[in-house]
């Protein structure tokens, strides 16, 4: 069976894109899958480096599209997990140095030898974003709790939507329990209420997303943080499993009670 | 606003008011709507049923609504009694 391609994007900058590729990339390599990770943010490459893999690159998307190598001599095999490739972006050019259409060929040549082919998107809604999204059966949306970043999301769905580009799910990243109790946060049924699309899962702030981006092991490969663990769940929902949410609830019965007040 | 912010007559939160301002922005974004363009349809929706029926000019009310992602525009054009 061919792959699925499904393209992680966002609007605004920032908000966690390659972080969620490189997780959901390891996640779904884990469960067994083979997959490769397209870093199609052009000339401001770092997938490579949230995986822990720049030393490696020899070619890069803009080479394969140019025909200076095979597209298989360009995937880059993950130190940590067998099953996981990633496909570099070039660093020295920009967004114009491939087309949509020469995208979607690059989706459509990885399709038959992978179960998922993850593309990394760049922020904006030109080019970089119709590049990332030519070839994809599914997309991605990641947005923070902040009104910045769900603005830009609500605009990158209406594009995704006038596109015929889907089926769309969220991701929301960055919760702070903490600032959701005082009502100094967008809560998770406010941003769905708001946008109105499917939830595929909640990534709560963690710091120790910026210590493993530092050592370049995704949090994902880590089986005590609850952090790895919510992004196992959004791997196994992708890959049609009926995962719960975890609740960001608080379950002592005095948070309930000022949650409760909060909200009457 | 909650009910019991407003009978301790506390602000409302941080979080209430971010919700409410996406969801006004929101409206007019998705649409490529403006309060002007509005007030533009109001007029001219007014000026065409005038030609044919008489409407109450003060009680109409144009507004935008939502349906999940679909915004769809809500007019209430009452009409005036037919005069002997
Ligand atoms: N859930 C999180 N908790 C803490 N830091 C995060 C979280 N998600 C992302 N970050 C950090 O935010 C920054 C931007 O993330 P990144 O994935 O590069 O965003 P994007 O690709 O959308 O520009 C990075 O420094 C990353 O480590
Ligand atoms: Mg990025």
């Amino acid at each position: 069976m061919p792959g699925t391609v499904i393209t992680i994007t966002s609007g605004k900058g920032g908000v966690g894109k390659t972080t969620v590729t490189a997780n959901l990339g390891t996640a779904l390599a884990l469960l067994g899958h083979r997959v490769v990770v397209v870093d199609a943010d052009i000339g401001l490459r770092n997938l490579d480096l949230v995986l822990g893999l720049e030393n490696r690159i020899v070619y890069d998307l803009v080479d394969v599209v140019e025909g200076r190598c095979r597209l298989r001599q360009a995937l880059v095999r993950d130190k940590h997990l067998s099953e996981l490739h990633l496909l570099p972006a070039a660093q020295t050019r920009d967004k114009t140095a491939v087309s949509p259409r020469q995208m979607a060929e690059v989706c459509d040549a990885l399709r038959p030898h992978f179960d998922y082919v993850l593309v990394d998107s760049p922020a904006g809604i030109e080019q970089g974003f119709q590049n990332a999204i030519a070839g994809a059966d599914r997309v991605i949306v990641v947005t923070t709790p902040e009104v910045s970043a769900v603005h830009d999301a609500d605009r990158i769905i209406g594009l995704l939507e006038a596109a015929e580009r889907g089926p769309i799910q969220l991701i929301l990243n960055r919760i702070k329990l903490d600032m959701v109790r005082r009502g100094d946060m967008l809560t998770v049924e406010d941003v769905l209420q708001i946008l109105a699309v499917d939830l595929i899962g909640i990534i709560p702030e963690d710091e120790q997303i910026i210590v493993t981006t530092n050592r370049g092991t995704p949090i994902a490969l880590n089986g005590n943080s609850p952090t790895g663990r919510a992004f196992r769940d959004i791997a196994r929902r992708l890959r049609g499993e009926e995962v719960p949410l975890e609740p960001l609830r608080d379950k002592s019965w005095l948070g309930r009670l000022f949650g409760f007040m909060r909200s009457s | 606003m909650g009910f019991l912010d407003r009978l301790l007559g506390r602000e409302p939160s941080s979080r209430e008011v971010a919700r409410e301002r996406l969801q006004l922005v929101l409206i007019y974004d998705r649409a490529g709507l403006s309060p002007a363009i509005l007030d533009t349809l109001r007029e001219e929706i007014v000026a065409v049923l005038s030609r044919h029926i008489e409407i109450d000019r003060d009680g109409i009310d144009l507004s935008v609504t939502q349906e999940g992602r679909q915004t769809k525009l809500v007019a209430n054009i009452p009409l005036r009694p037919r005069r002997p």
